[in-house]
This record gives C-alpha cells, structure tokens and sequence, in this order.
C-alpha cells in the first residue's frame, strides 16, 4: 500500500477519500480523536468519528462580537477558521475534580476519582494553536510545579495540523508571528488542495509518529507541480487578515500606561463577563471549590476554570484587589502583552482573534492597543516638535 | 461529626409561588440526610407538624408586599439565629415587584371584583429591605444545589461557597456555543448572576436574567449592544424589567429605557 518512504520532513499526498483511514490508524493506535463539528451555529471542537462529522461546504463569517456560519459553494472540509472552543478544553479541562475524601474510623481517605484522560489526537489544528499549546506548555509544564492533568493529556498527543488556506476578520497570528503556516509542533500538516477538479491534500510529516501513522494510511509521492499547487493554496492568506498588531516596544509601552484614559474608556465598553478568557487559548487561571456532603462523610476538591474579569477572582482577606472592570480589563490585556513576557519569555497572546469574535461587546484587543499606542506616538510627536 | 446537634429548620413563605421551597423537597437523594441533619420544625409545605422556636435556620421565600407582611418578617427575623433569602422574590421583589414602576391602585379593581377586601403595599421589596438578612440565595427558582450547599455551610458554621461570576463563565466551561454572538439572540448572561448552570442559552436561549444581577453589573453596555442587535427601547424596558426587576442594577438600566 504505501508507495513511498515515510519519515520525517518528507512532503506527501492523499485523496480526500484517505481521511477515513488517517482516522481509523489513529483510533487503531488508541487515540481518541478530537476535531472540527458543526454544533449550535459554530464549528466547534469535539470527538470526530468519521470523515462524515466535519463540517463540508460551510465556512463562517467574523467580525468583533459576530460570528456567523457560511455555506460555501465548496466542498472543502477545512474552510473555517477557528471558533469558539479551543484544544485547551481538552488538555486542562473546564472542570476537573482534583480528589475526593471519604471518613473514615479516626481519619479519612483520599481517593482519586478522575478516570485516567484518552489518548489524544487532535485533527485541524491551525498554527496559531499549535503556538498556544507551547504558550500552555509553558506555563503549565515549564516551571518548577508542573500540572500533573495537563501533563497526562497532553503527554502522547497527536497532532494533525490543517493549513490554513483563509483568514478570518478577527485574525491576525501574522503579527505574532504564529502562523499562518505551521512549521513544527505537528506529527502531520495536512494542506487541502482543491484545483482544477482535484480535491486532495498534501500531507507533511513532522515527526517519526506521524511518519508510522501515515504509512498505515493509502498516500502516495507528491507529483511534479502539486508542490506548487498547495502552495498557491496557502498564499495571500497573511494579507487577508483582518486585523494587526504592532508588537515593537509593546511590553514596555503597556507597564509605562497603567494610569493612560484608554482603561477608563474601554471599561465603558466591558461587560466583565469573562469570555475573551474563557475562548482564549493560552489563559490558564483556575479556581477550586471545595464541597462536602450532608452526612459529613465525603468532601471533594473541583478545579474550574475561572478569568481575571470576575471581582471574586482577586478577592483577598478585606475585598477585592481589582474592584473595577477598568483594573480587571487593564490586568488581562498588560498581562496578555507585557507582563506574560517577564513570567513566561514570550507574549500570551497567539493571534487568534477569538477574544474578539467571542466579546459579546465586540471589543477587539488590536484595536485598544493601537489607541495606547496612538497616544504615545502624538506625545512623541509633541516632543519632536518641541 | 454524629454527634452534631440537629439544627431546627424553618421555612416561611412571603409573597411568592411557592416554587423555591419546592426545591427544598426537590432534593430528593438527599432528603433522608437532610431530615438527617435537620429537625425540619416548621415547614408548612411539607407538614403539619409545627414546633416552636427559635430556629436555628430560617429559609425566607418570597417578597413584601402587604402591611401584614411587613409585620410577620420581624417576627420571623426575632425568631431566628440565621435567616437565608432565598430566591428572586425575596432577594429583589420579585415579578410582582412590576406593580413599583405602576399605580398598584389602579390595577386592584381591575383584578378583585371587591377591591375592599384588598389590603396592599404600593411596593413589592426583598426581605433585606426589611431586616437584616445573614445570606442571599438567587434564583426563580433556587438552583437545589447551591441550597444544599447553604444548608450544609451553615451546618458547619461557614459562609456559603457560591460562585458569583456571569453566565458566561458556565456557557463557555459547558461548552455552550454564545447564542448573542453566534445567533444575535438578546441575553442577560453577561450581567447575570451564575447559580443556574447556564441551562437556557444551551437550549439556544438568551438568558432571562433569573438569578439577578452581578456585582456591580456593566448593564448599560450590554443595553447598547443589544440596541445594535435590533433591539427597541421597549424590548430592552421588558429583557430587564422581568422577575428580577427589583433589583437596583436592572430596575436602573430598564428605566433608562424607558419613554422620558
């Protein structure tokens, strides 16, 4: 069946036919595997079982505050861009119980009740996550206290990252330098191809795993001029984003502005809601809550996730530390951009743009930048003249 | 821990359905440890059998809104060591609660047929408005686990563990796709009170605002939005004038809408 050598860093294709398979030698070598669905007017991130469940022909339309599902007049599979959910849902869950305690003669007992996580594969993993992932990796695998969940699911992950062949309006990975193509942190890159009558995709192999699995799956050399093809398929898709963001001077700029009138503006605007957080794949924050039952015989400790923008969030003995929507919004965006760089090395924001669909508000984190940025230039300005 | 007293348990019903302390019964797997726990010594509800006080957990459903009312909470109050509001009507009115943006006068004879017999306050006011209150429970009606969870923080003598963030936060960990930015369907999620679980927007519902506002809710913003998402004045007048129009943050945004 295979009619070429796999391995890493070798460019293939296969039929849009060979997806089916792709999946089954994933599910063969026990993963579950995870990808894009249509659900409740999104395409959304769950357990895709066939070819069948992704979303064919539909592509979605995004702007700040509004998502709508397209029909395409395609039949490509991959012709969105990233939606609601992230791959974070899967690899540190909204809600984990991190153990429970039973009473017992004198004492008591802790007893682990989560069941050991699936096996992961991901399918259709854009570059901006692949990026969030590391950005998570990071945080939660880097330092000195790793977080053993995150480290169970995400140890043996399998990804099969999607090319992305559009932008959306609230894109702008460009500029983070994230995407849109994904260079490394793939196992396969799968680059849907649809020219001339043809829908097929070209495959690359990014490591040994992907290499073995893909050699259990029907794929062949790439032939003279489908190189060339995909990546026509991937071109221009830089510039069709919809939004930018300087990053030059950015850190600084933001720990210099903390008193700037920009937050007092822009917490006009924010309904503190928690969304952007909640959508955005590299905030990490969580909260846990203890419970116990009538009899007092058993207590348990659940983990959720919890965001920056709830008042209790900062609660300390006396009050919260960040009573206002304009401290809470000024606390993620600087962390986000500037202060994630002193923790971490690097900024906590990838690019997605998903903080700006998914704000029921429509507040786009490009655009307040800019306005901090703006005001800096005309000070700047005022100087030069001076 | 067996050797923990019972706390006498009472629940009183002010101006309401009834469907909150229904709750209470509603906690079907945990009623035998509650009876338990728990001498239930005055629950009308759920028997006849009524003991005398003082109590050492008070329950309160329901709003004031006549003069006798006004009168019993202070008995209820004198007769209790901890007193829990629990739901929308007791913690800010209630629906009935409509009649403070109206003439209360003006619609008695409308529904009576001997408005004499009717003796009424022009208001309908949360119990806090009234006497102290030692906890607020939200909710039409009440979430039954964060009940349980008041009955068992005060059991163990500690503050109740709830979470008082929005909607929003239970929508995205249940992975419930956003019905306002995703529909453009109206939803008070944003400035509402979690307690829920986010049930309406997951049946592609805006929520409707039942558990109240948040602390110190961005109403006017979201107003805005929803303005631009179609919404009239009056559309917005009714989305916050609804069971929890007694609360400040939605009796105030709704009134900005209204006709001047």
């Amino acid at each position: 069946m295979p009619e070429t050598a796999v391995e890493t860093g070798v460019e293939c294709a296969i039929e849009v036919a060979d997806l089916d398979p792709l999946l089954g030698a994933l599910r063969e070598r026990g993963f579950t595997v995870m990808g894009p669905l249509l659900r409740d007017g999104a395409v959304i991130y769950d357990e895709v079982r066939s070819s069948a469940d992704l979303p064919a022909g539909w592509t979605d339309r995004q702007e700040p505050g509004s998502y709508r599902l397209q029909r395409s007049d395609s039949p490509r599979l991959f012709d969105f861009t990233v939606g609601p959910s992230s791959w974070k849902r899967f690899l540190h869950p909204p809600a984990l119980r991190l153990w429970q305690a039973h009473r017992e003669d004198g004492g008591f007992q802790v007893v682990d009740v989560e069941p050991p996580p699936p096996r992961l594969a991901f399918l259709a993993v854009r570059a901006c996550e692949i990026h969030a992932i590391a950005v998570q990796d990071r945080v939660l695998l880097g330092g000195p206290h790793v977080d053993p969940a995150y480290r169970a699911r995400r140890a043996g992950l399998f990804v099969v990252a999607v090319q992305c062949t559009r932008a959306g309006a609230t894109c702008f990975c460009a500029s983070m330098k994230t995407g849109p193509r994904a260079g490394a942190g793939y196992d396969l890159a799968l680059t849907e191809v649809l020219e001339a009558g043809r829908h097929w995709f070209r495959v690359e192999v990014g490591s040994e795993r992907g290499a073995e699995v893909l050699a259990a799956v029907p794929h062949r050399a790439v032939r003279p001029g489908e190189s060339a093809a995909a990546e026509r398929a991937l071109a221009g898709v830089a510039e069709q984003m919809g939004r930018t963001m300087e990053t030059a001077g950015l850190p600084a700029l933001l720990r210099r502005s903390p008193e700037h009138p920009r937050w007092s503006e822009v917490a006009n605007r924010c309904l503190a809601c928690g969304n952007c957080t909640m959508v955005c794949p590299t905030c990490f924050c969580t909260t846990v809550e203890d419970t116990g039952d009538l009899a007092g015989r058993t207590a348990e400790r659940v983990r959720r996730w919890d965001s920056c923008f709830s008042a209790e969030f900062s609660y300390i003995h006396g009050g919260s530390v960040r009573p206002s929507i304009r401290a809470r919004y000024r606390q993620w965006l600087t962390h986000k951009l500037s202060t994630w760089h002193d923790q971490f090395g690097e900024s906590g924001c990838v690019g997605c743009g998903r903080c700006i669909t998914w704000c029921p508000a429509g507040i786009d984190l490009t655009e307040e930048v800019r306005a901090l940025q703006a005001s800096k230039r005309r000070k700047e300005d005022r100087r030069a003249d001076a | 821990m067996g050797a923990r007293r019972r706390l006498k348990l009472a629940v009183w019903k002010f101006a309401s359905c009834d469907g909150c302390q229904l709750s209470l019964l509603d906690c079907e797997d945990e009623l035998l440890a509650l009876a338990g726990a728990l001498e239930i010594a005055h629950f009308p509800e759920a028997s006849r059998a009524v003991a005398k006080g003082p109590y050492d957990l008070s329950l309160v459903e329901g709003s004031i809104t006549t003069p006798h009312d006004a009168e019993r909470i202070h008995q209820v109050r004198r007769a209790s060591k901890v007193l829990v509001t629990i739901g929308a009507c007791a913690t800010s009115g209630g629906i009935q609660a409509l009649r403070n943006f109206a003439d209360v006068g003006e619609w008695i004879p409308l529904v009576y047929a001997t408005p004499d017999f009717i003796h009424t306050l022009k208001t309908s006011t949360p119990i806090a408005n009234h006497v102290p209150v030692d906890f607020e429970l939200h909710g039409c009606p009440v979430d039954k686990r964060q009940l349980l969870e008041v009955i068992l923080a005060t059991l163990n003598g500690r503050r109740p563990v709830l979470a008082a963030h929005s909607v929003c936060f239970e929508c995205k960990r249940r992975g419930t796709v956003c019905v306002l930015v995703a529909d453009g369907t109206p939803c008070l999620g944003p400035v509402t009170r979690t307690g829920c679980g986010a049930i309406c927007p997951a049946y592609r519902r805006g929520c409707y605002g039942c558990f109240g506002p948040l602390k110190n809710p961005n109403t006017a913003a979201l107003g805005e939005r929803l303005r631009i998402l179609g919404q009239s004045d009056a559309d917005l007048v009714r989305a916050f004038r609804g069971i929890n129009a007694g609360a400040e943050a939605f009796r105030r945004e709704s009134e900005s809408h209204e006709p001047r």
